[in-house]
């Protein structure tokens, strides 16, 4: 369980339940997956999914059901005490849009040596140092002027590369990323995933990467899990997944990437409508209304999250795509 | 009335924008831009935040006017008029902006916001408002007695967008400046708003001005590509030609940054020396973009490359474009 690549996180049937106007609403239902160390998962789907309350589960910030084993750990009987520690220290995470996210009136040194001098308890110099050493390693170039500055000096790109440095001020085993890039140009959104997968390489350190673009986690996640209305609708092995595309959401969201590689002024096969109200979840497979291929059992039941052979590709639907290679 | 009025409708002449910064100095925000648009033709600008595309946007919409240069809308200058003038030619341009829900008043219904333009123009004493809001809100493929009596926050970010637009197109304008109208939204949902523009461009014979950080999505909608980065332009070319061939370093870069839905070929690279802008109170002499180009010369440091033609209707601002060689 201490390997360099054993299972660092295991989740099953992990759901969150939660009062709202409408009753009561489950905007994660049953999620089951597992990480392991050193690799990147990548969860996308629309707003809405329940990616972002997913992340929430898994750091203990809202209560859920279900079992969730980090690092041998079930996080459910750690007292609140264990799981201050775990946060921050073994997970680290990294939110979408950094101004809202970072103390406005804090320098951003002092964000950095925050963590590890309440996690590791180190001095002051040696937080600072590490801050350094920190600030260097995410790409702030001279990092001894930058490390007096407030949020507000910084552009995006900075502001973004100070939240991972802080996610990261405690060498965690797991770093949370919920749509790091999202609010960020497309140059320097290709320098955070570039910066996001060197660290991790670097660092044997396990990454959840949230996104609601297919494009974005392409190139950076070995696993995708395409969350839809609060469950898992498909999980497997980058390769194979892009590969042979089962789940028809999945497909549907692929297919309404504008591409720079494509045709000019194509146009785009769009979802029609949106992602259902927790609170009025339609009967049987819940993307069947939007769903070109519903057939009758579709609205009626709700398909298993299975496999076609012994593998680990799984997808949820009962009208399956044939597989046919995407891309071109 | 210039001679080639007629044939463009909107053309912009040397502009320039010019903002007093809190530090002391001057923000150079656009720096001496010209371009034109044709009937009926979407121009997409690029560039990354900081760059001036929405400075240049505002400077066209004349809120507020720029420092110095012309705008001209079918001949008409706008820049020399005055606001109660300007108001009568208002309807005849408008604009959609990157945060819908910003962009609408919370406390007035969605119906409301579409209507005023009517309202300010004084049309509403000389045709039924609400049948023409009716009509709009249609347009956009917004159901009317579902969503008329609405707040915004009733609204998902989409359904917010699709309003913005309806509000923008309700006073038959011939041009509309699209500021980053899908950067906030969902791949799903930002497919759809792209379809709907490429819907009402033909129908209404519209023109666009389309601002995108995303090249994929404006390769999608536009007829023709304008690169910007601090103040200036650097290139402009057909979106056949761009593509094929980016003629400035800088178009390369940002073209090989775009994250591919392909794991075999992830794209999403990132070329540039240094991830910051700089300074837009003290450009660099000479080629702004010199100090992240990769071939940048001594040259480029001394004169400030022209927007020359390189071939027919491919403009470029580079010493050394690139694949000059190769150009047909």
């Amino acid at each position: 369980m201490s390997g360099a690549d054993g299972l660092l996180l295991d989740i099953r049937d992990l759901t969150v339940e939660l009062r709202s106007p409408g009753g009561l609403i489950q905007p994660v239902d049953k999620v089951t997956f597992s990480l392991d160390r050193g690799k990147t998962l990548a969860v996308v789907g629309e707003s809405g999914s329940g990616k972002s309350m997913l992340c929430r589960a898994i750091l203990g910030l809202v209560p859920s059901r279900g079992s969730i084993v980090f690092n041998g750990h079930e996080a459910g009987r750690l007292s609140a005490g264990v799981m201050n520690r775990i946060r921050g220290r073994d997970i680290g995470v990294v939110l979408q849009n950094p101004l809202s996210s970072l103390n406005p009136v804090m320098t951003i040194a002092r964000q950095i040596m925050e963590p590890m001098r309440c996690h590791l308890k180190l001095s002051k110099r040696e937080s600072r140092e590490k801050t350094l050493n920190l600030l260097g390693a995410v790409g702030i170039p001279q990092p001894h002027e930058r490390m007096a500055c407030y949020p507000h000096q910084l552009s995006g790109g900075m502001r973004q590369r100070v939240a991972i440095a802080i996610a990261l001020a405690c060498d965690p085993q797991l770093l949370i990323a919920d749509e790091p890039t999202t609010a960020l140009d497309v140059t320097v959104q290709a320098e955070i995933l570039g910066l996001l997968s060197r660290l991790q390489r670097e660092r044997n350190m396990a990454l959840i990467l949230v996104s609601h673009d297919l494009g974005v986690v392409a190139g950076v996640a070995d696993d995708i899990a395409v969350m839809y209305a609060g469950r898992i609708v498909e999980l497997g092995p980058t390769g194979a997944l892009f590969a042979r595309m089962r789940m028809r959401y999945t497909r549907a969201l692929f297919d309404a990437i504008p591409r720079i590689d494509e045709p000019l002024q194509r146009r785009l096969p769009d979802i029609p409508g949106q992602p259902p109200d927790f609170s009025a979840l339609p009967v049987g497979c819940r993307f069947a209304p939007r769903c070109a291929s519903a057939g009758e059992i579709c609205h009626r039941e709700y398909p298993p999250l299975t496999a076609d052979n012994a593998d680990r590709h799984l997808f949820a639907c009962w009208f399956p795509c044939a597989g046919t290679e995407v891309g071109r | 009335m210039s001679g080639n009025g007629q044939k463009y409708l909107l053309q912009v002449e040397n502009l320039i924008v010019e903002f007093p910064s809190a530090q002391g100095g001057r923000v150079h925000a656009v720096s001496g831009v010209s371009f034109d648009i044709k009937a009926g033709e979407t121009l997409g600008l690029v560039g990354e935040s900081g760059c001036g595309k929405s400075s240049l946007a505002r400077a066209i919409m004349q809120i507020p006017p720029p420092n110095s240069g012309r705008v001209l809308l079918d001949g008409v200058e706008l820049t020399s008029r005055h606001n109660r003038e300007l108001r009568e030619v208002r309807g005849s341009f408008q604009m959609v902006f990157q945060d819908p829900l910003a962009a609408l008043n919370p406390v007035k219904t969605v119906g409301e916001s579409v209507e005023l333009p009517l309202r300010a123009t004084g049309l509403d004493k000389k045709i039924d408002v609400r049948k023409v809001a009716y009509e709009a809100f249609a347009g956009v493929g917004l159901a009317p007695e579902q969503y008329f009596d609405r707040k915004p926050a009733q609204l998902s970010g989409g359904q917010c967008q699709r309003v913005c637009i309806a509000r923008a197109l309700i006073s038959r304008p011939k041009l509309l400046l699209c500021d980053e109208p899908v950067s906030s939204l969902d791949v799903s949902v930002q497919a759809q708003i792209i379809n709907l523009l490429h819907d009402l461009k033909q129908l209404r014979g519209l023109s666009l001005l389309f601002i995108s950080h995303d090249l994929a999505v404006v390769k999608n909608i536009s007829d023709r590509v304008a690169v910007m980065y601090l103040g200036r332009l650097c290139e402009v070319a057909p979106c056949t030609g761009f593509f094929l061939a980016p003629a400035h370093p800088y178009s390369s870069a940002l073209i090989a940054a775009v994250p591919r839905p392909d794991p075999r070929q992830p794209g999403g690279i990132s070329s540039l020396l240094g991830s910051e802008l700089p300074s837009t109170i003290t450009p660099p002499s000479g080629c702004r973009f010199r100090t992240r180009c990769p071939h940048a010369q001594p040259l480029c440091a001394e004169v400030q490359p022209e927007l020359l033609e390189i071939s027919p209707d491919h403009l470029v601002a580079c010493h050394f474009p690139l694949h000059e060689e190769g150009r047909c």
